[in-house]
């Protein structure tokens, strides 16, 4: 459990960042928390030359909340998620995920960019992101561009980014209505078996706007349109959710591995959906 | 004239004897991170050693190209089994009298297993070099089933004594047959039970789990060329059977090896064996001429250190149809991976499974095991528990849950029908052993009745009733167990490793001024010896608990004595402490008499002196005592105060608890809330009450580990699923429960202070009890047996399977 050599840079900006990345090429890797990378490097799995750490820039580090826009730097620690009040009145949902994501040494040190640019399909960002309808920011040598969270990821470890682009920061509208995170995990610190995120808005006794996402149930986050659209217009009955559960388990394809096979997985998806959307409902 | 003495029960609180909840005194080094482990110890020029391990379970070695890793900068040596080959230690012997290759000699066994050893300056240049030794392998056939490895066309895995129709323990059937063991009789056990009014029969599966102390394996060997001494710092659990087997294998002097054990964190089992890493750290600072240091990674750990259970267990037991049990027949196939490493007495190549009788008072009683070669590491060491015994108190406590359901009878009234009486003691099992004591029905009663069972199996009853209702999801499980353990291993007369006889050793000085240094046989991993052999002199020799230093684990400065596991550090070492104490006490009797101008039977001890009988104010203390000792001229006695003692135990000691676990599982995803967990425990005289307690904590919280979640498997071709510890489950602060501890006291008669250890009761019991606990929760739906562990997708299958997902 022991990386092989590399050379590390603490650049100061995200400019200089970038041009480290571009003048590296390949042999680069940017490095924001590290509990993905640094095991990685460790089982010699990721083998490069340059780690870049953005721990010394100030700029990616801050949570601005603007009417009803929030951005978060990519630097910013699950720690800071569940600290922030003001993140908190904008999107409660965050501080809920953030709270069931491994352990406080951990959320102290791990970051939300570092959690959701890395694209493993077991973080709980990327479907949290998603069901946020958030967007990411990504620099590269050509400047900036925005990214929906929706659009990001294509496979395992595989997503929109380029190499050379570094994802500074993600942003995303206040979310008013009920909400709820429900994570299925073996223990303290594990990645989930399943789990949904869920946003539900309703007026009077009827269902206005609904979101969901299903995290580590495929090799990316799933964000199944199809299981919102059957609880809008509803009056959130017993029909309409399981539906919508019928629906969002249709999405999935688990793999199986050590937290069972893949028709438990499926079953304990829709279950964990079931709970999530039936509290993000007494909420809203 | 003395001055007023304090009352006795205030100096006998000042001691800190048997019985107080002192304070470990260990904790300050360790709860400030200044404890002193293996890894701590920094020598001048020290390499490091890092291990080439095959990627498969099974292979040919066809070569290995050292060249590119040799020339990576600070690479000293690499060793392969070619250069440890003509030092004849390519191989070396196991406990239980197999071989294992210390590095592939021509084939690899298991995946993990050790290929070359690198010699660097460093960690990192080891690594580097690691990666780039090319090894040529030719793929072989898998076989990680015991059952298959069995099958006659089965791959041959041991080419070594492919041949070979006896093995250490008896004649083998099959390539990969390792030994049958029986005990019992098997035509009264089979009549008995064909012609029983109702049998229950089960295959009752012990998975495969792993130690796992948070501390790894590692050593530093260091040999001094000028004056020819070898000095190995190492985790080992025993460290003067590893300096025996260490001359015996190596042909250096026994007086010329020095091992030492320093702080060490946690054992569980994993740290009696020999391991590859020692013999390789060894032979590289030989050829090298400086210290090396190896400490494997917690992958390597789990990987190719010990492992422990991987028993596939038959039963079979019979009962009238009143609920009287009649009989129990067992078999177990024992999957003992690549090379048979169980560290066992020899002469019991199952450990004491066959305790597998359990409490009860069973007649009539057959077991056999038979010992299976498969492509997996080797190990089943006993993980927190005497030998095996965990094993047979599993299955016993499933036989008699299956059968109490053959019988439809409540299950802790089946157990209280059948315990051993009190007045049975001693008593005689059908397998073999002679229980010293036990008074199972107080033990069983008083815990019933701390619960409210009857209370709780109404709640089932509602429970199950509002679940049939559609009003709830969960179930409630009741899980009972009484175990009784066999434990402090052990009398020489049927107890050795390796011919070493099983007994225990103490040396006590006593210093001018009174205080002391006691030596023992053992090794602390974290039990507290410091605090709790202190506390069993300070009762014997009236010297506060404080005031008396306690060393282990060097080798040159240590009695001999087996070490630590199986539970018998108090039941061999404490005894010795106690005798060697008592030896002290006889001297310093004599001191006092001459001191007090009296005979010596007319001194009398009192708390931490003797006194002139019958003129209480006449007294000399411990402390005078002990000056006089080293001032005075006393005819006819040698100066000093000191002695020694090495501690036969005539029987082992059987601790017994009555444990009963109360859950809640949610049937649709699996995840199960334990609500609360009872555990009283009879360990016999209590020593340390708080750190009992402690022990049971952390006893019952592995068992919790064991029974819901944490394993060891492998797919079919040999790759371990669980190297890490995202996947290998050690449960935190939040997965444990809260533990309530009980006692009852029924001391053993033949200890001398009636102790019988405690540190793996809990985990012996507490396996059955959270099982049984889940088993209970799905009985009215007809289930008998599912296999640990019961993790959440397990428990979902069984649900799943009972139709209870509509």
């Amino acid at each position: 459990m022991i990386p092989g050599s590399f050379d590390y840079h603490r650049p100061d900006s995200v400019g200089a960042a970038v041009k480290l990345l571009v003048d590296f090429g390949d042999g680069a890797r940017v490095i924001a928390g590290g509990h993905s990378l640094i095991p990685m490097m460790k089982l010699r799995m990721a083998d490069l030359d340059h780690l870049i750490d953005l721990q010394g820039i100030n700029d990616l580090k801050s949570i601005t909340v603007s009417g009803a826009n929030v951005t978060i730097g990519a630097m910013v620690t699950q720690h800071e998620l569940i600290a922030n009040e003001a993140l908190f009145s904008m999107a409660p949902i965050v501080r809920e995920a953030a709270l069931q994501i491994a352990d406080p040494q951990v959320r102290y040190v791990g970051t939300l960019g570092g959690n959701v640019a890395n694209g493993d399909p077991g973080n709980d960002m990327p479907g949290l992101m998603q069901c946020l309808d958030a967007s990411y920011t990504v620099v590269g040598p050509n400047g900036s561009r925005d990214i929906a969270a929706r659009s990001f990821y294509e496979a395992a470890y595989f997503t929109e980014r380029q190499d050379d682009e570094i994802l500074t920061s993600i942003s995303f509208k206040s979310k008013k209505g009920g909400y709820a995170y429900e994570k299925q995990k073996r223990k303290i610190g594990d990645y989930a078996t399943a789990a949904s995120a869920v946003l539900i808005e309703k007026d009077g006794g009827n269902c206005t706007a609904a979101s969901i996402a299903m995290t580590n149930l495929s090799d990316t986050p799933v964000c199944p349109q199809e299981a919102a659209a059957a609880l809008i217009g509803t009056a959130l009955d017993e029909a309409s959710i399981s539906a919508a559960v019928t629906a969002a388990v249709n999405a999935i394809d688990p793999a199986e591995d050590n937290r069972g096979p893949v028709e438990f997985k499926k079953y304990v998806a829709g279950i964990m959906l079931r709970r999530a959307i039936e509290r993000a409902t007494a909420r809203a | 004239m003395n001055e007023m003495a304090p009352p006795k029960t205030e100096r006998a609180a000042a001691l800190k004897g048997l019985g107080t909840s002192r304070k470990r005194v260990e904790d300050a080094r360790f709860t400030q991170g200044k404890g002193n482990y293996v890894d701590d110890i920094k020598m001048a020029g020290m390499l490091f050693g890092d291990f080439v391990r095959s990627p498969y379970a099974h292979a040919r070695v066809k070569s290995i190209d050292t060249e590119k890793a040799l020339a990576v900068p600070g690479v000293h040596a690499i060793l392969t089994a070619a250069d440890l080959e003509p030092l004849g230690l390519h191989w070396m012997p196991t406990l239980a009298g197999d071989k294992q290759m210390v590095l592939a000699d021509g084939k690899v066994l298991f995946q993990g297993q050790e290929v070359a050893f690198v010699v660097a300056d460093d960690r990192y240049a080891a690594a580097d070099a690691v990666e780039l030794v090319v090894v040529d392998y030719e793929e072989l056939p898998v076989v990680v089933d015991p059952f298959k490895a069995q099958e006659e066309d089965a791959p041959v895995l041991r080419e070594d004594i492919a041949d070979q129709k006896e093995g250490a323990h008896g004649p083998r059937r099959h390539h990969n047959h390792i030994f049958t063991w029986e005990q019992g009789d098997k035509d009264a056990t089979e009549a008995v039970i064909s012609e029983a009014d109702v049998v229950a029969e089960e295959m009752v599966y012990y998975h495969r789990t792993h130690p796992c102390p948070l501390e790894t394996c590692g050593c530093v060997a260091s040999m001094d060329k000028v004056n020819g001494k070898l000095t190995v710092w190492g985790t080992f659990q025993a460290p003067h059977a590893v300096r025996t087997v260490a001359s015996l294998i190596s042909g250096i002097a026994e007086h010329n090896i020095r091992i030492v054990s320093p702080d060490i964190g946690g054992g569980f089992g994993n740290k009696v064996g020999v391991y590859p890493g020692y013999i390789c750290s060894i032979v590289a600072s030989i050829v090298t001429g400086v210290p090396v240091k190896w400490v494997e990674d917690r992958m390597e750990n789990l990987m190719a250190t010990a492992f422990a259970r991987d028993y596939w267990m038959k039963g079979r037991i019979s009962a009238t149809k009143d609920g009287r049990i009649t009989g129990l027949w067992a078999h177990v196939t024992a999957d003992h991976g690549a090379f048979d490493a169980c560290a066992d007495p020899t002469k019991f190549p199952a450990g004491f499974f066959n305790i597998c009788t359990g409490s009860y008072d069973i007649p009539t009683a057959y077991l056999s095991v038979d010992g299976v070669y498969t492509n997996k590491a080797p190990g089943g060491v006993a993980y927190r528990c005497s030998f095996r015994v965990t094993e047979a108190a599993y299955l016993i406590e499933r036989m008699i849950e299956i059968l109490a359901i053959e019988l439809d009878m409540d299950a802790a009234e089946l157990r209280a029908k059948n315990f051993i009486k009190k007045e049975q003691f001693p008593y005689q099992s059908a397998l073999g052993w002679e229980y010293d004591s036990g008074d199972y029905h107080t033990a069983w009663d008083k815990a019933l009745k701390a619960v409210d069972y009857p209370g709780l199996r109404k709640q089932q009853a509602e429970r199950l009733e509002a679940f049939k209702r559609g009003e709830t999801r969960k179930l409630m499980g009741i899980g009972l167990t009484h175990f009784t353990e066999i434990v402090g291993a052990g009398p020489v007369k049927n107890c050795d490793i390796l011919g070493l006889g099983m007994f225990d050793s103490c040396e006590i000085r006593i210093h001018p001024t009174g205080s002391a240094i006691a030596r023992l046989g053992t090794i602390s991993q974290g039990q507290g010896h410091a605090t709790t052999f202190a506390q069993i002199l300070a009762t014997e020799i009236g010297i506060p608990a404080d005031d008396i230093t306690l060393e282990e684990g060097d080798t040159d400065t240590a009695p001999y004595g087996l070490g630590t596991y199986g539970s018998r550090s108090t039941p061999v070492a404490g005894a010795a402490t106690a005798m060697a104490g008592r030896k002290i006490r006889a001297k310093a009797q004599m001191i006092a008499a001459y001191l007090l101008e009296v005979h010596d039977d007319d001194v009398e001890w009192d708390v931490d002196r003797f006194a002139v009988k019958g003129a209480p104010e006449r007294f000399k203390t411990m402390k005078d005592i002990a000056f006089a000792s080293y001032n005075q001229a006393i005819p006819g006695i040698e100066p000093g105060l000191e002695a020694v003692s090495y501690y036969d135990p005539p029987n082992m000691t059987y601790p017994f608890g009555a444990y009963i676990c109360v859950l809640d599982i949610d049937v649709d995803s699996g995840e199960v809330d334990i609500r609360s967990f009872y555990a009283l425990d009879d360990c016999g005289t209590r020593i340390n009450p708080m750190i009992i307690e402690g022990q049971v904590h952390g006893g019952l919280t592995e068992a919790l580990a064991i029974a819901m979640a944490q394993e060891i498997t492998y797919d079919d071709l040999g790759n371990m699923k669980n190297a890490t510890l995202m996947d290998f489950y050690l449960p935190t602060s939040w997965e444990t429960p809260h533990y309530t501890t009980d006692h009852t006291e029924t001391p053993s008669p033949h200890h001398p202070i009636g102790a019988k250890g405690v540190g793996e009761s809990p985990n012996v019991g507490g396996v059955p009890c959270f099982s049984n606990a889940v088993h209970d929760a799905f009985k009215s739906f007809g289930l008998k047996q599912s296999h640990m562990p019961h993790d959440h997708w397990r428990i979902w299958k069984i649900a799943h399977d009972l139709g209870l997902h509509g």
